[in-house]
């Protein structure tokens, strides 16, 4: 069994230039994703859980973030924490949203989660100036390996759930995802493979070696015109 | 108890001469001399109303809980609903029944008065001393009646606006309301932003709908038709519109609830019978029920007054007002909101929130929206839902903490999963 993300000290090193609270422990995607935010920016959360992503932007900076969040419960969560966050579905409610309203708009591994993942990045690309975007990759070698072997669907620490329970009807690899992003027609600015006990693996047009070797992946994008 | 008063409702409801109730006497007590506190603003000071006449004198009723600090930053508005009145946390002066959101203000409630300054105003237009149909004409010496002018819900808020600058308060930590009470906090919002800091419009919508002015249409006609309405002048002719006045209420109560809290609270039970009567009788205990809502309803409001502030209600429409674009009313705006809707209201259904959400979307205010799950329909603004209290209380404390005003205890966040 390999250590979980949060206890291997060479991934919390690794970022630089983030004060976050003494005592907290952020998420390591969280702090890979506040790397690419510029600080005292306009962000929009979707999908934003109990808004610790936000409130660590937030800390560490100092944007002036908003979110969104399916459940009513971490709505409540992220209210009673100061955080502006409406209750609404990724799918149906970015439609709403003003164009570049957001220096970025941040969907932090719920793509896989959406009905319509295109659709998606296209609003997460109206909407902010940048989208980053997150997403546990299903071409990492642990993956490929089970189906390869048992010839049945996967499952891991970052899918836990039996295909027939699992809400991610919409898994991908990062080679996927970078086809989706020519699709949408959108380029990658800065981009990120990370597993949970070797840190980071720069994703610099290696990419094979990347979509092997990487569990999650953070993305920077941006439109292209 | 509902049962034995449900007979009673029956005579009320049938017989033609109705003798004035000892609370509705009561009540007219109330009209010109409440038990609230009141200001008045003299004929020097009109307001002027969105059709343009002048209205002064004129009066408005108040009640405040807890104390204004030193530093007037720890007001909180209250504005009350079609039917409300000042007496959020305390009893009424009529009924003595426990003030209408006393669940969630008062001392280590949500809206706590420990720590917050609240206040809450009879609006224009209403009979609980505030300036309305049922006050005094000073140019005729007679109640005003129909010669009352149309109000809106903005003028109510001017009417606000007057009281709050009276007791010295230039921004509000609050906006607080419910249903039109929600729509005042919109106008708030909307006409006042430098004053307000944080809104919390709830179960509202930005404008009234098709369905809801024909509820209200029904509930007007069912006035005007009682022949004891006299063309509005009943107090004047010793005559009240009760039975009238009484439809209008049962009818409107059925749009409080939902088909789910009719059938689970009345299902088709009979009411303390065994058997059909085979009459028109109240049988069911639905009907018992609203025969009863109908008849306590008439002893505490006045008639004229449920047809100028429905009108008003009516007339809202903050989208209109703002050339077309509902987000224009907000342009500017700092405030922070948080709105909330209930799954199962159908009066003002959660898609009229996210329509005010869109529009605070679309001028990057600040805004938080929760729909809380109930059964009880639009009425569950008034009921204890603890979600709805959790998510009220929560971001009461996180907005006064970032303006100083302390965190006050942390939210008891009792969420339905914990308590399985």
């Amino acid at each position: 069994m390999q250590k979980p993300a949060d206890t291997n000290r060479d991934n919390y090193d690794s970022i630089r230039g983030l004060a976050y609270p003494a005592g907290t422990k952020p998420r390591f995607d969280h702090l890979l994703i506040a790397e690419m935010v510029a600080p005292g920016s306009r962000v929009l959360d979707v999908g934003c859980g109990d808004g610790a992503l936000l409130q660590l932007l937030t800390e560490t900076k100092a944007v002036d973030g908003r979110g969104m969040e399916l459940s009513r419960e971490r709505v409540n969560a992220c209210v009673t924490r100061g955080l502006s966050v409406i209750q609404g579905d990724a799918d149906r409610d970015l439609a709403d949203y003003p164009d570049q309203a957001f220096d970025y708009a941040i969907l932090s591994l719920t793509i896989q989660a959406t009905r319509y993942p295109k659709t998606v990045i296209e609003n997460l690309l109206r909407i902010g100036r940048y989208a980053i975007v997150s997403f546990p990759n299903f071409g990492h070698w642990k993956i490929r390996a089970q189906l390869l072997l048992t010839g049945r669907m996967p499952m891991t620490e970052n899918l836990p759930e039996p295909w027939y329970l699992s809400p991610d009807g919409h898994l991908c690899t990062i080679k996927d995802f970078i086809h989706l992003v020519g699709i949408a027609d959108a380029e990658v600015e800065d981009a990120v493979a990370f597993n949970s006990s070797g840190g980071r693996i720069p994703i610099k047009n290696a990419w094979s070696l990347q979509n092997l070797m990487g569990e999650k992946a953070v993305f920077l994008l941006k439109r292209r015109h | 108890m509902a049962d034995p008063a449900a007979s009673t409702t029956a005579d009320t409801i049938t017989d033609t001469a109705v003798d004035l109730t000892r609370e509705a006497a009561a009540r007219l007590v109330e009209v010109h001399r409440p038990s609230s506190e009141i200001v008045h603003f003299p004929e020097t000071a009109p307001l002027r109303l969105d059709c343009q006449q002048l209205l002064g004198p004129f009066s408005i009723a108040y009640k405040t809980y807890g104390a204004l600090n030193a530093q007037k930053s720890n007001a909180i508005l209250i504005c009350h609903a079609l039917t409300g009145d000042q007496y959020v946390a305390s009893a009424h002066p009529v009924t003595g029944k426990a003030g209408w959101w006393e669940t969630l203000v008062g001392p280590g409630k949500p809206i706590d008065t420990n720590r917050f300054f609240v206040i809450c105003s009879n609006i224009l237009g209403g009979c609980m001393g505030s300036t309305g149909p049922a006050s005094t004409n000073p140019k005729t010496g007679k109640a005003y009646a129909l010669d009352f002018p149309v109000i809106t819900i903005g003028d109510m808020v001017d009417a606000q606006v007057r009281l709050i600058d009276h007791l010295g308060i230039d921004q509000l930590f609050s906006v607080i309301g419910g249903s039109m009470g929600g729509m005042q906090v919109l106008e708030w919002a909307a006409r006042h932003k430098d004053r307000v800091a944080t809104a919390v419009p709830i179960a509202t919508a930005p404008w009234h709908s098709a369905q809801n002015i024909a509820f209200h249409e029904v509930g007007r006609q069912a006035v005007m038709a009682d022949p004891e309405w006299r063309e509005g002048s009943y107090l004047d002719k010793g005559t009240r519109p009760a039975r009238g006045l009484a439809v209008a209420r049962m009818a409107a109560h059925i749009t409080y609830l939902s088909e789910k809290a009719l059938e689970e609270k009345f299902g088709r039970n009979l009411q303390n019978r065994t058997a059909r009567s085979f009459s028109f009788d109240a049988d069911f205990k639905i009907e018992s029920y609203l025969r009863h809502q109908g008849s306590t309803f008439v002893d505490r409001f006045d008639a004229n007054s449920y047809l100028y502030i429905t009108r008003a209600m009516d007339y809202f429409d903050l989208e209109a007002e703002n050339g077309g674009r509902l987000a224009r009313a907000f342009v500017g705006t700092k405030t922070q909101f948080c709105i909330v809707s209930f799954t199962s209201d159908w009066l003002y259904p959660t898609r009229d929130s996210k329509d005010i959400v869109k529009a605070l979307n679309a001028v990057a205010a600040n805004v938080s929206f929760v729909e809380i799950e109930s059964s009880k329909g639009h009425d569950a603004f008034l009921l204890e839902e603890q979600e709805f209290f959790s998510t009220i209380q929560g971001f009461i404390n996180a907005a006064a903490q970032k303006r100083g005003l302390g965190g006050g205890p942390r939210a008891e966040l009792r969420p339905r999963e914990a308590q399985r």
